[in-house]
């Protein structure tokens, strides 16, 4: 095997380094480049893609290149937020693959200062009735319950799916929310020539060597389990003793920088340091604190052993910062100073043992623009042939088989698992559109959803990534919570495939140009390729963490219908739209034709209109309609009733419009656009289980209809009455028949809905 | 009324702790760190929830070594007000405050949503607030709530009245299916022979403001108010 080879670089790679070091490195150095320069820390196929994000905004206080993102929310305070992959140690050991996903994203938010107050997990498994999607699902939760719960932050939100192709590589994306003094945010930076370097927290061992360079930045082989050793062991209580440790010591001010350990351990944590204060590290490695004998020093510098910090403090002072980190039960080292030189360099007992320029581990770095193809799947793929897909016999039975879908029923099992509640600022539990969270001290909240649909964008990735943003924003619209910025976790195949690249690209301009429209800039985000096994990539999975801002905690809005007698108004516009749904997979069988269509300006205006009616106090409920259609929205607005399921009597009529003329759809030249028909020949299926998008569900007392319907005209959005709430019925009629083609008893929906996740695990 | 709430390493309610009674029942509330060998000064303790010393070894068996917890000894034995809620409930039965043990939930899993409990003895220092059979709607989070004892003790403890809270219905009613954890005669919350100690699995700091969906568990803090008031 050749020198690169063993560290996961290229031929190519190799002779960059020794051109930027002048010689050939050592095995340490290369050790140092293998980890830094890996796709996981180097972000090499990605970086000049991702500059197509929008990331300025004027509540962004830090967008990409920190550890996390800031956003202001006002009353001198911040939002830190971040998402991140934990994915490949995840399928080879999905408890502490989860775990330590858990850790890993929590350092990086009180690495900024910043008091972490939520987390959410996005998760993607294979099909259920595989033993071992089971396994990793089982795992997995497991995993986040015992890191989340020991830790004291509430997980608040999140999303699962399962589909087939994430059979081999299922997907864990971790966030987290942290608040903080805008004034009092601490950089990952090693200021001050002469400072200390300290470490503080965990011992260092020889877990997860290679992790970043050789798990996370490669294709799966067919049996992952050699890859065990990499993956890292986690310790919830050291780490939330990590976290009121440094929280408390940063009071000090003798702390100038903090940067936690991560992917490439110390040896990112160092050069990330040094390279953001243009300085250099001296640190020496024989100070660091070991849990086993005989570690060389290539070990040292890339163990991912976690819950370790590197903390840089004021010369001079150290003392009263280990003092601190001492009444916390935590080691703290001196293992190395700030130096002028720019370089990173190890010693071992004062003999230098490796010696590079900092910068170039951390930030010079290659940078590819790989090639692109467009996939040869997208034409058939996208081919759908309505007329050969019969409208079902029974539509009460097929929402039954929808509610039944695990896609779609509640995830009760999984939240009911984590503690969601601690720090008693959860206001809106889990379950509802989003998670909303109230500020303490202040009137304010935020809310916070995540979303990725991976079939949308399997079918067309500008759409799907478009659709991802648009869907987040509505999420939190709904609980009355206006969107301001995005973090994301973009998962897919093997970039050196140029199908995967192509994807990624579309995936990124649809993204950019929802961000733009809903003025949600990027705050930062992840990337996380090599998602396949035996060149089966996942589909692309673009997850969008949406931060939103409300100012008055008390108009917080939840899906359920409140009141027998409410009216029900559908915000926006029902198309012929089957192409991606779950309707369309789960009762035909069918995985095709093209995702529902984006109109960003209508979408701006249901989600401007929603807004008003719950700012102005008037609308009871909002739920956003998605997987499964109106129908499926309308039994979830009955199931989350806080006082047991209400039935609503619906006629969807007067939900097709499809007249108005808002603005061309958000389409890339990719759109096929499917065929759509006026109001009057729409497929009944598609008005009760389609698609569309920017469709809100509202509820009001019956003295305001007539207020919202004029609100969303103020805001150019369709609206129409469609029914009342009341009985223990979910009756839906459309097309003029005078039987309701659906016509069950809530709770005789509802059971299914609530239980058949627990009933698939047993 | 002076409140203090113990902060064990790992320890990760007591802020919430803190702010319930400070915050939103305006007491005089301080924290007290676990190597502090006295409690002088204080006229109820709160050992609150979390995963003292990461749970380790067994719930609650390391953090009833801390040096705090001789001082609250000999403060209950004087008489002065206990609670132990959760992580603070399975301390009082690791120190032999209270009697009995936790074992792991019934599912094997972490539970954390909101349910109900029955106020069984409305005369204690922390219920009288409360109506006898008083039905509470309450939070839990916790992965070894199964209280268990041997029949003589849940005897006693039912024949004295120490049975403070038991899991229940919306209505009131004391079911299997209201229990969440199989812990032994539905038993959520127990207080020791004089009254003084109370522990209960569930979260009442969790539940003390309107904006949390319930505020009955402030009723629980409000009647030690009320018991201290009346001196």
């Amino acid at each position: 095997m050749e020198r690169w080879t063993q560290v996961g670089l290229t031929q190519d790679e190799y002779r960059l380094i020794v051109d930027t070091l002048g010689r050939e490195p050592n095995d340490l150095e290369l050790g140092l480049y293998g980890g830094m320069w890996s796709e996981h820390c180097s972000y090499k196929s990605s970086k000049v893609l991702l500059k197509k994000f929008p990331t300025t905004g004027l509540r962004v206080r830090q967008g990409p290149g920190e550890n996390a993102g800031v956003v202001d929310i006002g009353d001198g305070l911040a939002v830190v937020f971040k998402a991140e992959s934990h994915n490949h140690p995840s399928a080879v050991e999905p408890f502490q693959g989860a775990a330590t996903g858990v850790g890993g994203i929590i350092r990086d938010i009180f690495t900024m200062g910043a008091r972490p107050i939520a987390m959410f997990d996005s998760l993607r498994f294979g099909e259920m009735d595989d033993a071992r999607s089971r396994y990793l699902l089982g795992g997995v939760v497991g995993g986040i319950a015992f890191y989340g719960n020991c830790i004291g932050i509430p997980t608040v939100g999140g999303e699962i799916y399962f589909e087939d192709c994430y059979k081999d590589n299922p997907l864990v994306n971790v966030l987290c929310v942290g608040l903080v003094n805008p004034a009092k945010i601490i950089k990952g930076r090693a200021e001050g020539v002469g400072n200390s370097v300290m470490l503080v927290g965990a011992k260092t061992g020889r877990d997860g060597i290679h992790g970043a360079s050789l798990l996370a930045s490669q294709v799966f082989a067919e049996s992952a389990e050699d890859k065990r050793p990499a993956v890292q062991v986690g310790d919830p209580f050291m780490e939330k003793l990590l976290i009121e440790a440094c929280l408390e010591a940063l009071q000090t001010g003798y702390i100038v920088g903090l940067q936690d350990l991560g992917a490439a351990g110390l040896t990112s944590a160092s050069s990330e340091a040094a390279a953001r204060a243009k300085n250099g590290l001296d640190l020496d490695i024989a100070k660091v604190p070991r849990r086993e004998t005989g570690m060389t020093p290539y070990e040292v510098m890339l163990s991912e052993s976690q819950e370790r910090m590197l903390v840089i403090v004021k010369k001079g002072f150290e003392k009263p910062v280990t003092g601190i980190f001492a009444r916390w039960g935590l080691d703290s080292t001196v293992v190395g100073r700030v130096t002028d030189t720019g370089m990173l360099r190890v010693l071992q007992d004062g003999v230098v043992v490796g010696e590079v320029p900092a910068r170039s581990l951390a930030d010079e770095g290659p940078a590819y623009q790989r090639p692109e193809k467009r996939p040869a799947y997208l034409d058939s793929a996208q081919r759908l042939d309505l007329s050969a897909v019969p409208e079902p016999e029974d539509y009460g039975q097929a929402l039954d088989t929808l509610l039944r879908s695990l896609n779609i029923a509640s995830k009760e099992w999984v939240y009911r698992q984590y503690d969601h509640m601690v720090q008693v600022n959860t206001i809106v539990l889990p379950g509802a559109d989003a998670a909303v969270l109230r500020v303490k001290g202040t009137r304010k909240a935020i809310a916070l959803s995540t979303d990725a649909n991976g079939r949308y964008c399997y079918l067309d990735p500008f759409v799907g990534g478009a659709i991802a943003v648009a869907e987040s924003a509505r999420n939190v619209v709904c609980t009355g919570a206006r969107p301001v910025a995005i973090t994301n976790c973009l998962n897919f195949g093997n970039p050196e495939r140029p199908e995967v690249m192509w994807q990624f690209r579309r995936t990124i301009e649809g993204m950019a140009e929802a961000c733009k429209a809903l003025d949600t800039p990027v705050t930062g985000g992840n990337v996380s390729f090599y998602n396949e096994t035996s060149g089966r990539a996942i589909y692309p999975t673009p997850l969008v963490g949406m931060l939103g801002v409300m100012e008055d905690q008390d108009r917080r809005t939840t899906p359920g219908f409140k009141s027998a007698g409410d009216m029900i108004i559908l915000l926006g516009t029902t198309r012929e739209e089957l192409g991606g749904s779950e309707y369309l997979k789960l009762v035909h069988g069918l995985v095709a034709g093209t995702p529902p269509a984006l109109d960003l300006q209508l979408e701006t205006a249901v989600q401007a209109a929603c807004l008003d009616a719950i700012e102005q106090g008037i609308a009871r409920s909002a739920h956003d309609c998605s997987e499964g259609g109106i129908a499926v929205a309308l039994a979830e607005c009955c199931f989350s009733a806080e006082d047991g399921a209400k039935g609503a009597e619906v006629s969807l009529e007067g939900a097709a419009a499809v007249e108005h003329s808002a603005g061309a759809a958000c389409a890339g030249p990719d759109d096929a656009g499917a065929d759509r028909a006026g109001p009057d020949g729409i497929r009944k299926d598609a008005l009760l289980f389609g698609e569309s998008q920017s469709r809100i569900i509202v509820s009001c007392s019956p003295v305001d209809a007539g207020r919202i319907l004029s609100i969303a005209q103020e805001h150019r959005a369709p609206a129409a009455v469609i029914g009342t709430v009341g009985g223990q019925k979910l009756r839906i009629s459309a097309g003029g028949g005078k039987m309701p083609l659906i016509d069950r008893d809530t709770s005789e929906l509802e059971k299914p809905w609530r239980e058949v996740l627990a009933w698939t695990l047993k | 009324m002076k409140w203090g709430v113990v902060v064990f390493p790992g320890s990760n309610c007591d802020r919430d702790t803190l702010w319930a009674l400070g915050d939103e029942l305006a007491q005089d509330a301080s924290f007290i760190w676990h190597q502090e060998k006295s409690v002088e000064g204080y006229d109820a303790i709160v050992l609150p929830g979390g995963f003292s010393y990461g749970d380790y070894l067994r719930t609650g068996a390391i953090a009833r070594f801390s040096p705090v917890m001789e001082a609250v000894e000999k403060f209950a034995q004087r008489g002065g007000l206990v609670l132990g809620i959760c992580n603070g409930f399975q301390i009082l039965l690791e120190a032999g405050l209270l009697p009995g043990a936790m074992l792991r939930n019934s599912s094997l899993q972490f539970r954390c949503h909101f349910l109900h409990i029955r106020v069984e003895n409305e005369k204690t220092p922390f219920t009288l607030a409360c109506n006898k059979g008083e039905v509470l709607r309450v939070p839990i989070a916790h992965n070894e709530g199964n209280y268990y004892a041997d029949d003589a003790t849940i005897k006693s403890l039912a024949d004295n009245g120490r049975i403070v809270f038991r899991y229940c219905d919306e209505h009131g009613a004391v079911t299997p299916e209201a229990n969440p954890n199989g812990s032994m005669d539905s038993i959520a919350g127990i207080c020791n022979k004089a009254g003084n100690v109370l522990g209960m699995m569930p979260h009442p700091e969790r539940c003390s403001e309107a904006v949390l969906s319930s505020s009955d568990g402030a009723k629980v803090f409000r009647s030690a108010i009320k018991f201290w008031e009346r001196g």
